[in-house]
């Protein structure tokens, strides 16, 4: 058994790898959705879920158990094959997508093994070759959902939603050119290694050069995503539900996941192009910002502790106090341990940023209006994807009076 | 390291398939797919030459394949919708008016 | 059996399936269906052979692209199941020997070949996408910049072809 282990050590390091990944970003897509209705509800100036657990934690896993005991039916006369294949491809493309993200630069060292944080490996030659590739298949889940369902208005949201996503993916390709030539490479590593900087660390990250890159790979991302303000092809009021309206109980929970993942997945990009990926924004001689997660997570476990002694419901009163007292001695253990703290630094500036960026994707969901088909479509055309074209230029005309006339 | 020949053997096997389907099948859609089937196949031919000669020109011709066979799925497409409008019909049996 | 022995028939296999399915269907959306599975299985003999940007163009170009423009006239004509008439029937059959003598005869030519072309080992001095580009924009500049005027002409014909008649 251990000489099993030993010879296919890599095997088995990417398939616990692997199935970790698939809970954690399930896990976090749930409560995602439980994030999107609690903020959403306060810029409404109500509550959201607050019932189901405290403070509606438990709102996610009361619609999982929705989604599996609701009725499955299928539209008579829908391409069967098709039918149920839409969904899968929508879900697989769209976790596959995370698998190509590195969390975190150092690897952790484990039975002589270095275990690298990502499930691709560390020098996947073309690492966002392979995101926008992953994005260009996902245009099928959609089309084919909207068409297998023999009905009108399905047919109608699918078509106009993949008509947006192809439109919009060349913006989104167009506008990272700018930052691939400026790192050099396709590799996710190298376009972080390329954005640090010697004085504050925020002045190497991409966003000061790549201003109107980021514009418009933001704009293109959410327009890629289906989301607010390009959601019309999804929306309630326009296409009953757009090309999801046929699909019952767990064939639309997966088209949600897809949809969330991807979400997360550019969030992922958009901090890792633009914003520094795992640098910190403070200069490296500020060793004190070292003790930054600590200093955010004792604080917050002692909140949740005596907000959940004063909770409404046994339950809560007997639950929060447990998370409360777990997030705090993760934030003890951070102060503790040295070294435990220094590997953690990394994947915990990637993911504030991440959260950062879906808080703005859940923001703009409670406060925008949406497009209407041909302002999204003319807009995506005329405005967009000359921009990311002009972004191009300007950024070679740079790189080149660089190399010509600046510093040999 | 896999021989060069398995994967022109391969190339050879998905082109013939091609033909078949352009000779066999009577929608101008699926037509038109076997002609994209038999440009694959020969970019397959191309790559695995290329890595065989350790050279990359073949992969810069796969790359111009590739653009010229996009823009002939746009024209041809185009063209293809024209004749669905005119005959009411896609398959290329009823497009016969020029027949004797 | 080499693992890469044991990728390179897997892939091989699926293609050949996806060729084979889109005869074998009846209904267009179900053959391209099996189109981009055939293309998806050769980006992954494309990177079995070293040449991912290839790859990755094939993936994002081919057939995240070309074949979902397939799928959307597919779906826009209303293409229904297709009809075979006597005629089609017949001419299956000398289809069929074309095509068996065409493949036969290649693969019988490369079998034949004595000195088989062994692959090269990779240099890796020049990586593929760094290689790509330094002939794409030098050496072979002229015929770029022809298909991207190849492209605009094909642009405004889909476009003269596909507008309605103002009546």
């Amino acid at each position: 058994m251990s000489t099993f282990l030993s010879s296919n050590a890599e095997l088995i390091i990417s398939l616990v790898k692997i199935a970790l990944l698939l809970f954690i970003v399930l896990t976090v897509n749930a409560y995602l959705t439980w994030f999107e209705r609690k903020v959403v509800a306060h810029m409404q100036s109500r509550w959201g879920p607050h019932r189901v657990g405290p403070h509606g934690l438990l709102q996610p896993l009361a619609d999982g158990v929705k989604f599996l005991f609701k009725e499955d039916s299928t539209p008579a006369g829908a391409d069967k094959f098709v039918y149920y294949l839409a969904p899968l491809l929508a879900l697989a493309l769209a976790l596959t997508s995370i698998a190509i993200i590195p969390f975190g630069p150092d690897p952790i060292h484990l039975f002589g093994h270095d275990i690298y944080l990502g499930i691709a490996p560390p020098d996947l030659n073309i690492g966002i070759l392979a995101l926008f590739a992953i994005t260009a298949l996902g245009v099928y889940g959609i089309a084919l959902a909207g068409w297998s369902s023999n009905s009108k208005y399905p047919l109608l949201g699918g078509l106009r939603s993949s008509a947006q996503m192809i439109s919009y993916e060349l913006s989104l390709t167009m506008s990272v050119v700018g930052v691939l030539l400026i790192a050099g490479s396709f590799n996710l590593k190298d376009i972080i290694a390329n954005q640090t900087s010697t004085k504050w660390g925020i002045f190497g990250w991409n966003i000061f050069p790549q201003l109107l890159g980021f514009i418009c790979f933001f704009i293109a991302a959410i327009a890629e995503t289906n989301r607010v303000p390009f959601d019309l092809p999804e929306a309630e009021s326009e296409l009953v539900a757009g090309f999801h309206t046929e699909y019952a109980s767990f064939k639309f929970a997966m088209f949600f996941i897809a949809e969330y993942t991807s979400m997360i997945t550019v969030s992922c990009l958009c901090t890792i192009m633009f914003f520094g990926g795992w640098l910190s924004p403070f200069p490296a001689s500020w060793t004190f910002t070292h003790y930054l997660p600590s200093a955010i997570l004792l604080p917050f476990g002692l909140w949740v502790i005596w907000d959940g002694i004063r909770y409404e419901t046994i339950f809560g009163r007997i639950i929060l106090p447990a998370v409360g007292t777990a997030i705090t001695a993760l934030g003890a253990v951070f102060i503790l341990f040295p070294d435990v703290n220094t590997f953690i630094q990394g994947p915990f500036w990637l993911l504030s940023k991440i959260f950062i960026f879906l808080f703005i994707y859940v923001w703009m969901r409670g406060t925008l209006p949406r497009f209407r088909y041909d302002q999204l479509m003319a807009f995506g055309w005329k405005l967009l994807l000359p921009a990311s074209i002009v972004n191009v230029i300007i950024t070679s005309f740079v790189i080149l009076a660089k190399m010509q006339w600046g510093p040999k | 390291m896999v021989p060069t020949n398995y994967y022109v053997i391969l190339s050879a096997i998905l082109f013939g398939l091609g033909v078949f389907a352009f000779v066999f099948k009577r929608n101008i859609i699926t037509i038109f797919m076997s002609i994209e089937l038999m440009l694959n196949a020969v970019n397959l031919a191309f790559v695995a030459f290329s890595q065989a000669l350790g050279k990359l020109d073949g992969q810069v011709f796969v790359l111009f394949v590739i653009v010229v066979a996009a823009a002939e799925a746009a024209v041809g497409l185009g063209i293809i919708i024209l004749i669905a409008r005119n005959r009411q019909s896609l398959n290329v049996e009823r497009v016969d008016l020029l027949k004797l | 059996m080499t693992a890469p022995l044991v990728v390179f028939f897997v892939l091989a296999a699926l293609a050949i399936l996806g060729a084979l399915s889109l005869i074998w269907q009846k209904h267009p959306i179900h053959s391209a269906l099996s189109l981009i599975v055939v293309m998806v299985a050769l980006a992954g003999l494309y990177l079995l052979m070293g040449a991912e940007f290839v790859a990755a163009v094939q993936i994002i170009v081919y057939s995240g692209a070309i074949m979902v423009l397939f799928v959307l006239v597919i779906m826009l004509l209303n293409a229904g199941i297709e009809e075979h008439t006597s005629i089609s029937k017949l001419a299956g059959v000398p289809g069929l020997l074309l095509v068996i003598a065409l493949a036969g005869f290649i693969a019988a030519t490369i079998a034949r070949s004595s000195e088989t072309v062994q692959a090269a080992m990779q240099t890796g001095a020049i990586s593929s996408t760094k290689g790509i580009s330094n002939m794409v924009f030098r050496d072979f500049v002229y015929p770029f910049e022809l298909t991207s005027f190849l492209i605009l002409v094909a642009i405004m014909g889909a476009l003269v072809l596909a507008q309605r008649e103002k009546s």
